[in-house]
């Protein structure tokens, strides 16, 4: 263990970043939806699967991977806006098990439709030219794909804290997941909010696919892999809290990553096993209120 | 009239579940298209059953019964193709066995939390088990699955039955799938069984009523890992061999279908969604590849639009929602 050169230790380091990146990306979208509406979304995956698909076919067209950067997670995001207003609104009101099981159902059509689009075989994506060759950091090389992928995913979670804090449509999402009840009696229209907020964690999910497509191929499952670690992030983070989200997110990426790195064949069962250790430690999660929402 | 007439059987059938099940899984291979196609429906719906005790009864929505189901499968697997056991009983008793424990200690952890992190969690732990599966490839076959499992025949005192013929494996799981709907039945009827239902409806007032709900949903989830890791063991003996993928979300998936489809929390209900599944399945895969769309689309609506299921809506004509 002690010969592994510092240079590879310091890339596998980076890679944790980047996949913690990933778990954020993810995980803040599903928590911000639940903290809202207490809807676990469990196609969130399957938008992620189809931001990488869309980013895809938007490469094909334009030859441009900024043009799809940007393109793909609006189309997704407008996806989950159609949703949220067609299928997830009937079931305010009733069990938080019954949007969990609409979102089951709509995963597995949003699966077999992307292969019937796109193929059963998995595709490849080229990062831009621009990102394509390694950097040297000095003490080691890295590719540079993956530092815009950090790059992207920090400037991303700043112009949500931003949006949260600072605006007043973010004053009424932080006001609505607290009391719900209260803002609605204030005169706000909450629907108009929840949709806003549901577009929003989708784009998230999109986009989180778009960067994942070069680094780790775009297939139909890839959704579905995606969102059980996430589900994992939220648990260990705590659901409905953001802070959460980004340090469990960053800290699973990590141990992913460093497994992978001493023992490949752990790397799938690690985060369960944290996950595990976890729950008995402290079953709210790390940031999570005992009792929300259970 | 029609109606009048419908009302009156599912009335029967309600008010003699047990005999029903009885009397009608006895002549069901012969209406169907092929017999091994029965067999199916009994062993999934067994499974069901087993999902329908902890969703439907007792309000826990578990996306990782795939667990329990592998965990029957395997065991029984193993034992006979691994362990060389020479007969059936022993080595379904290794798959119930390891079915229950299984479901004992994942119950454990996943009843920490409660509501819609339940349901997150059953689904983590059953992928981590076939991330185990996947690679123990020493034990289990790895991706290729659990291999040359013996189909040894059925002993029983003073006989001995081949179970090669599809009807004599058929009314094999059929007599063990009575056995099991008759104690579902007892369950239900029980004590225990009404605790459960109010577990269901307000589990802070089944607190304050002085039940330990904790012990209660444990003894739910164990019971709920028992008849689901039986269908698993019989399946294994069916296929004679155990895929990996019986650990897969999809195979917790496909239960959690089948059970809304026929109606969550009603006796009949995982049968009926069992058999409407799989016959869907069976006839829609002829039509066209893509057939999971089809399912997932139905399943939709069905939560949308009809959420006590086929035989719920049937069996409570007039109260809708």
């Amino acid at each position: 263990m002690f010969d592994v050169p510092l240079s590879a230790l310091t890339a596998q380091v980076f890679t944790g970043l980047v996949l913690g990146g990933i778990y954020v990306l993810m995980a803040i979208g599903l928590s911000l939806i639940f903290g809202l509406m207490t809807v676990v979304n469990f196609a969130h995956g399957s938008f992620y699967m189809l931001g990488a698909y869309v980013a895809f076919s938007v490469i094909g067209v334009t030859k441009s991977f900024w043009a799809a950067l940007i393109l793909a997670p609006l189309v997704v995001g407008a996806l989950g806006f159609l949703v949220e207003r067609f299928l997830i609104r009937r079931l305010y009101g009733r069990s938080p098990d019954d949007p969990l099981l609409l979102t089951f159902g709509l995963s597995l059509a949003m699966v077999e439709g992307a292969k019937l689009v796109w193929g059963k075989i998995g595709l490849t994506v080229d990062p831009p030219k621009q990102l394509a060759a390694p950097v040297d950091l000095g003490f080691m090389n890295f590719p540079i794909y993956r530092l815009f992928v950090i790059a992207v995913t920090a400037a991303v979670l700043l112009a949500l804290w931003l949006f949260l804090e600072k605006t007043n449509v973010g004053l009424i999402i932080r006001a609505g997941s607290r009391d719900a009840l209260m803002v609605r009696a204030l005169g706000l229209d909450l629907n108009r909010v929840w949709l806003l907020v549901f577009g929003i964690g989708i784009g998230m999910a999109g986009l989180a696919g778009v960067l994942a497509g070069p680094m780790r191929g775009v297939y139909a499952e890839m959704g579905v892999e995606i969102i059980i670690d996430s589900f994992v992030v939220v648990v260990v983070g705590g659901m409905g809290s953001l802070a959460g989200a980004i340090v469990a997110g960053l800290i699973l990426g990590e141990i992913v990553s460093l497994t992978t790195f001493f023992a490949p064949k752990l790397a799938e069962l690690v985060i369960f096993v944290v996950m595990a250790i976890v729950l008995l430690v402290r079953p709210s999660g790390l940031f999570g209120e005992a009792g929300l929402a259970e | 009239m029609i109606r009048a007439a419908l009302h009156k059987v599912t009335a029967w059938v309600t008010a003699y579940p047990v005999t029903s099940f009885v009397v009608f899984f006895a002549v069901f291979p012969f209406l169907v298209p092929y017999q091994s196609l029965a067999t199916q429906v009994l062993i999934f719906g067994l499974f069901a059953l087993g999902f329908n005790l902890l969703y439907g009864y007792t309000g826990l929505l578990s996306f990782g019964h795939a667990a329990y189901y592998g965990l029957g499968a395997y065991g029984t697997g193993i034992a006979l193709a691994k362990l060389k056991v020479t007969s059936l009983w022993p080595a379904l008793g290794v798959g119930l066995v390891t079915a229950v424990v299984g479901g004992a200690l994942i119950g454990f952890f996943c009843l920490r939390r409660r509501g819609i992190y339940f349901a997150m969690l059953t689904l983590a732990f059953a992928q981590m088990l076939y991330f185990v599966a996947f690679h123990a490839a020493d034990l289990t076959g790895g991706d290729d699955g659990l291999r040359g499992i013996p189909l040894h025949p059925l002993t029983l005192p003073g006989v001995s039955v081949p179970l090669r013929h599809p009807l004599a494996f058929y009314f094999f799981a059929y007599g063990l799938v009575v056995l099991a709907v008759a104690g579902l039945r007892r369950i239900l009827d029980s004590p225990f069984g009404a605790v459960l239902q109010a577990i269901r409806e307000n589990s802070d007032r089944a607190v304050a009523c002085g039940y330990d709900i904790n012990r209660i949903k444990l003894l739910s989830f164990v019971f709920s890992a028992l008849f689901t890791g039986l269908a698993g063991s019989l399946d294994a003996l069916r296929l004679t061999v155990v895929p990996v993928d019986s650990l897969y979300w999809t195979t917790s998936g496909q239960v959690v279908i089948m059970t809304l489809l026929g109606g969550a929390g009603t006796f009949f209900g995982p049968f009926v969604g069992a058999a409407t599944f799989l016959i869907l399945a069976d006839r829609l895969s002829l039509v066209i590849e893509a057939w999971p769309i089809v399912i997932g689309v139905i399943f939709m609506a069905f939560v949308l639009f009809l959420p006590r299921g086929i035989w719920g809506t049937l069996t409570t004509p007039g109260v809708q929602r």
